[in-house]
């Protein structure tokens, strides 16, 4: 029972972030609804260097940490490194995409 | 000042959403993913100038020290790529994301012991993050080349379905029982990995698209409990934003192929791949020259490129431009016929061929062009074998039956350019090529296309 009044205390707690999370669906169905089939590849390019927010929780997680726990330290640094990979290339490679979707001009 | 942390993280969200939306319009695409790039960095920026309390100066050298390792590599990368390695390159960086969500779900266990909710979300994160980046992984090395076939254990379905039931069972023990032994979150995160690389392993060529874009939103929702577990707004709304589109995404790209996302996981695709499938194919093939080609193609009023894979592999995107503009100047008609999921990812040849000049309106979607194949004097098809395979109408027995193809069989003359007879990505043949109005250039598409430039030239 401890856990469920942990759970639903927590959902109380943090009612707010239900709601974003609850939109936050809606609004994503509703970005990726009716795109060309053309464009799949960069929207999940586009996705895909977005998620690299996560690198947010790997700085966090170094900031907090002490700077006598390697291990920790290490697992941070590497997590840091990972997410730095995702977000850069991430959006790099999604540049390099679309820029071939550019306007030509016309001949 | 925690204020303007909470308000860049505002803005840095509103970026994501404008900037995903922008994506989805070709007009727009480029700066929409400029503006999510800059919200991205004011969201790293603001972590790192608001953070509160005392960090030891080494702690910041460590972040920048990756942080400037993962820019440039990061950047040389994707800056040095091809454009054909374009889908196995996401592939890899989803898995980046992934495996950093999985670190700080391991960094952070010790931190929660006790709290069961901050426990079941970075248990939940590391798993996801796991399986995301193993998964990855190995689409990674499917796209790439080094794992080519489809790998299936006996029973895989029901093994991988044991497995997943056995992670959530030892998630939720660890949750539940509250334990401080760091060893169980590593086995955990152990047996994770495993069944991100079981769960990919199965499935075959033609699907990876659907797969990454699959996994793409697993790193999404990954991100997102970790924006859970430190309440943080930006990791929160971008990762939940990537989770729900890129499912969304994954079921489009389901449709466009016309199979289930049930059957692309469990499914059957390349089944019999390892040779031994059902029926053998009977008929000879009819090998041509640069030259009989070029004489076809000359004499035609109507020539329409199918475009796949090989092309890509061949970097043939030019100078089948350049065939196109020489037949063109010649008073052939010319256009492409893409199939949605031609090449490695849907719109993966439109980007190819926008890349060598193609103009965009010579570019005709599968459901426009297949009416016209029967009017087409010659059909070219270049490095693509399962999105012509007539199979997919006439086989019920066939891995691919059901997907939708280009008809080009209906066209008077079919030239279909490959490097050899080996089966396309899906592993199976293709009657196509038997057919008597087939013939088959064989050679590397950049090759033969110059020859046939040449030749065509010279008449």
């Amino acid at each position: 029972m401890e856990i469920i009044e942990n759970a639903l205390s927590f959902l109380g707690n943090h009612i707010e972030m239900v709601y974003i999370l609850i939109l936050m669906i809606f609004v994503g169905v509703e970005v990726i609804g009716n795109v060309p089939a053309v464009l799949h590849t960069p929207l999940m390019s586009g996705a895909n260097a977005i998620h690299g927010v996560v690198i947010v929780g790997a700085i966090i997680v170094m900031l907090n940490s002490e700077p006598d726990n390697l291990p920790a330290l290490i697992l941070g640094t590497l997590a840091v490194l990972l997410g730095t990979l995702n977000v850069v290339g991430g959006f790099v490679v999604t540049d390099r995409m679309l820029e071939m979707f550019r306007k030509k001009p016309k001949k | 000042m925690e204020h303007l942390l909470e308000i860049i993280y505002l803005i840095s969200s509103i970026t994501f959403v404008v900037g995903l939306k922008m994506i989805g319009n070709p007009n727009t695409a480029r700066n929409g993913n400029l503006i999510a790039a800059v919200g991205m960095i004011m969201a790293i920026a603001a972590t790192l100038i608001f953070h509160e309390g005392e960090v030891a100066p080494i702690i910041y050298i460590l972040i920048f020290g990756a942080i400037a390792v993962g820019t440039i590599a990061g950047w040389m990368t994707a800056k040095k790529v091809q454009m054909t390695q374009m889908p196995e390159l996401v592939s890899l960086f989803n898995g980046m994301g992934g495996a950093c969500a999985a670190l700080i779900g391991l960094i952070e266990f010790h931190h929660n012991v006790g709290d069961p909710v901050a426990i079941s979300t970075i248990v939940a994160g590391m798993v996801i993050g796991s399986v995301s980046f193993s998964g990855s992984m190995i689409a990674f090395m499917k796209l790439n080349g080094t794992m080519r076939k489809a790998i299936r254990l006996p029973k895989y379905n029901i093994l991988n379905t044991i497995i997943m039931i056995g992670i959530v069972a030892f998630g939720v023990y660890i949750v539940m029982s509250g334990t401080h032994d760091e060893t169980m979150v590593y086995l955990l995160f152990a047996v994770a990995l495993a069944y991100g690389v079981l769960f990919v392993i199965p499935i075959g060529g033609a699907d990876m698209p659907v797969v990454i874009s699959l996994l793409n939103s697993f790193t999404g929702l990954a991100a997102a409990f970790g924006g859970f577990l430190y309440g943080n707004m930006v990791m929160l709304t971008g990762g939940i934003l990537v989770g729900s589109a890129g499912t969304i995404l994954t079921f489009a790209m389901c449709n466009a192929m016309n199979r289930p996302l049930k059957n692309v996981i469990f499914g059957a695709f390349g089944e019999g791949a390892g040779g031994g499938s059902g029926s053998q194919i009977e008929g000879s093939i009819k090998e041509v020259g640069p030259m009989d080609v070029a004489i076809m193609m000359n004499y035609a009023s109507r020539v329409i490129v199918v475009p796949g894979y090989g092309l890509a592999v061949a970097q043939a995107q030019h100078v089948i431009h350049e065939l196109e503009e020489l037949l063109e100047g010649r008073g052939v008609s010319v256009k492409y016929a893409v199939h949605p999921v031609a090449g490695r990812m849907p719109g993966h040849m439109n980007v190819l061929l926008a890349e060598s000049n193609v103009e965009y309106d010579k570019l005709v979607e599968m459901d426009d062009i297949n009416p016209e194949f029967p009017t087409t004097d010659v059909v070219f098809v270049v490095g693509a074998n399962d999105v012509v395979n007539p199979a997919a109408h006439n086989d019920p027995s066939s891995p691919i039956y059901g997907m939708p193809i280009l008809d080009v069989e209906n066209a008077k003359q079919v030239v279909v350019n490959k490097r050899s007879m080996k089966p396309g990505y899906a592993g199976i043949e293709n009657e196509l090529f038997f057919h008597d109005n087939t013939s088959m250039l064989f050679g590397d598409a950049k090759a033969a296309i110059t020859k046939l430039v040449a030749e065509i030239k010279t008449l």
